[in-house]
């Protein structure tokens, strides 16, 4: 009998603590893989910050940091400035990447690090138990925007991909979405052009990953699937925002 | 060895070079700029790296990334920009990660003043950041004995797997002095002795050799676990790093108790004191955590000693570690200035009459 799929190495065999229906264990999964894939096991260092991915130096099977929350640019590049030869990435959700932790990934990108972010957008606030997030919809009800997202009173969300895109320093940009398989695909393809790029020396890669929140949002893993393409994907539009390389 | 007349602040950025630093992460704040200035240059000629961050916030954490590759990180910052740094340095605390950090103080609160000043000695010695956790604290009062302790800074850092403060201040930073500098350690990251440090793993090897940089305990077990762990290693520190120094202690009757730069102020008011008829002496903490305790105590409890002056360049903040220690036995004064303004010797003289005349 021959093995047709087995679950990659890169990933330790720790039970998930992810909601069900939440788009993480995909999304870990398509990291993991390319890591896999590209052979990159003993070189491999990721950070992931605080919110719903704080345990994910439990899942992934490689050196992990946990770092304070907003600044796993910030110790990623301590940890590849200390160890060029190693291949190195952030793992960070939007309340994380997108709010607290600006300054961090703006400077991460203009220094042009050599890392890949791995931004997963579910437009609020999962580990504190659904809180607007500055990437939360207008009108979106969550903990702290009872009655929806009001523009007038606390802004429209922020574009981060676009944003970073706009910054001198970073090299690969890419939003994609794991609502569907075709789309699962795509961000895999996405983020393994982004280690690639890594390895070639390339600067800063980010892969934003639009991703569902059930529990918070309040709907099944299917209407959360079908709320994220109605909703989130015309105002946050998949694509590539920047990639250097292709211009080269 | 010559002497080389050197500015503080590069003469203890060259030391840490050439303890094995290799990784320098910092942002621009008076009176320490010249130490990232130092930096800056110096680091490409060693092959090291010197990185200028968005701010302290983003320097701390390089220093959490780089040390915990097991590498030699330093970074430097004063008050106002140490305070922006607490969230990291409790976070490296509680991963045990080993680095040195520097705080030239100046005036605060907020903003404060650009110039010399010791209160920042609450922050540094009794917490800072949140959370059950000290930092090795030196205070240094020469340029040469910053150097001197910087030859060590990081062995100690490494030995306990706790990150070393430097409470210097503006004038150490920046006045010059003539120093012996140590010679290069050749310092190489060994993997071997950094079992903890993210230097290579794949599936397969020795899981427990997988480096999980981490100050999160979720589980209250685990944290109980944990925070016992720290706070045996702080016992052990306690036990063997404290460094003080005496002077004309023997037979004094006023003990005067200082730190840093005005501890060298008030060892001329003690010699000044005894050209006048008053055995006065000096006892110096040099390392303000852990703090010479028993050491004062002893000194404090000789029976010609009448009683004790604190001096700082604060309101009194060392004042009661040094309370702790006499614990009621003998009176204790205080004189200081808040801000930047520095105790004179005419002062702590006069203070110490008044003090002999029962006022």
């Amino acid at each position: 009998m021959s093995v047709i799929f087995e679950k990659t190495s890169l990933l330790t065999d720790k039970q998930f603590h992810y909601c069900p229906g939440c788009n993480h264990g995909i999304i870990h999964r398509l990291v993991a893989e390319v890591l896999d894939e590209l052979k990159l096991d003993g070189n491999v260092v990721g950070v992931a910050p605080v919110g719903c991915s704080v345990f994910a130096y439990d899942y992934f099977n490689c050196d992990m940091f946990e770092a304070a929350h907003g600044r796993a640019p910030a110790v990623a590049t301590g940890i590849k400035r200390a160890k060029p030869d190693s291949v190195v990435f952030t793992y960070q959700g939007d309340g994380d990447l997108a709010s607290i932790g600006t300054a961090e990934i703006v400077h991460a990108a203009h220094r042009g690090e050599k890392i890949v972010t791995i931004f997963v957008n579910n437009a609020i606030y999962g580990m504190t138990g659904g809180q607007m997030a500055p990437t939360t919809l207008v009108g979106q009800k969550t903990t702290t925007s009872p009655n929806g997202r009001d523009e007038a009173w606390c802004g429209a969300p922020i574009k981060m991909s676009e944003m970073l895109a706009q910054v001198p320093g970073s090299y690969y940009i890419e939003r994609c979405a794991v609502n569907n398989n075709a789309n699962i695909l795509k961000t895999k393809k996405a983020i393994k052009k982004a280690f690639q790029y890594q390895l070639e020396g390339k600067g800063f890669c980010m892969i934003e990953v639009l991703s569902t929140c059930p529990t918070n949002w309040g709907y099944s893993p299917v209407e959360a699937l079908k709320w994220l393409e109605e909703n989130m994907i015309p105002y946050y539009p998949l694509g590539v925002y920047k990639d250097k390389g292709a211009a080269e | 060895m010559a002497l080389t007349l050197m500015k503080g602040s590069e003469a203890i950025a060259e030391a840490a070079i050439r303890a094995g630093a290799r990784f320098f992460f910092g942002y621009p704040i008076t009176p320490q700029t010249e130490i990232p200035e130092y930096m800056s240059a110096r680091m490409p000629e060693v092959g090291g790296c010197f990185l200028q961050a968005e701010s302290e916030v983003a320097a701390i954490n390089m220093v959490y990334g780089a040390a915990g590759t097991g590498a030699r990180v330093i970074t430097s910052s004063s008050s106002p920009g140490v305070s922006l740094k607490q969230e990291g340095i409790s976070y490296i605390a509680g991963a045990q990660l080993p680095c040195v950090i520097l705080n030239v103080m100046r005036g605060g609160p907020g903003l404060g003043s650009i110039q010399a000043s010791q209160g920042d000695y609450f922050q540094g010695v009794k917490g800072g950041g949140n959370g059950d956790y000290h930092l090795l604290t030196y205070a240094p009062a020469s340029i040469q004995e910053a150097i001197n302790i910087m030859t060590f800074a990081f062995d100690k850092a490494e030995q306990y797997r706790m990150p070393v403060l430097f409470l210097a201040d503006g004038i150490i930073a920046q006045m010059m002095e003539p120093v012996e500098m140590p010679e290069m350690v050749d310092y190489k990251v060994d993997p071997e002795k950094k079992p903890w440090a993210a230097t290579g793993w794949k599936p397969g090897d020795d899981p427990a050799k997988r480096a999980v940089i981490n100050s999160l305990f979720i589980n209250t077990e685990d944290l109980t676990v944990h925070n016992d762990h720290l706070q045996a290693i702080y016992a052990e520190a306690r036990k063997n790093e404290q460094m003080w120094e005496e002077y004309k202690l023997e037979d004094a009757e006023y003990i005067i108790t200082a730190f840093g730069t005005v501890s060298r102020i008030a060892r001329s008011a003690v010699d000044e004191l005894r050209e006048m008829g008053i055995k006065a002496g000096l006892f110096r903490p040099i390392t303000v955590w852990p703090f010479p305790y028993e050491h004062l105590k002893a000194a404090a409890d000789r029976e010609g000693v009448k009683a004790l002056l604190d001096v700082e360049a604060n309101e009194g903040q060392m004042l009661e570690d040094v309370k702790l220690a006499v614990n009621g036995a003998k009176h204790v004064d205080f004189f200081g200035h808040c801000g930047s303004l520095m105790p004179t010797t005419e002062e702590i003289k006069a203070k110490i009459l008044e003090m002999k005349e029962g006022k």
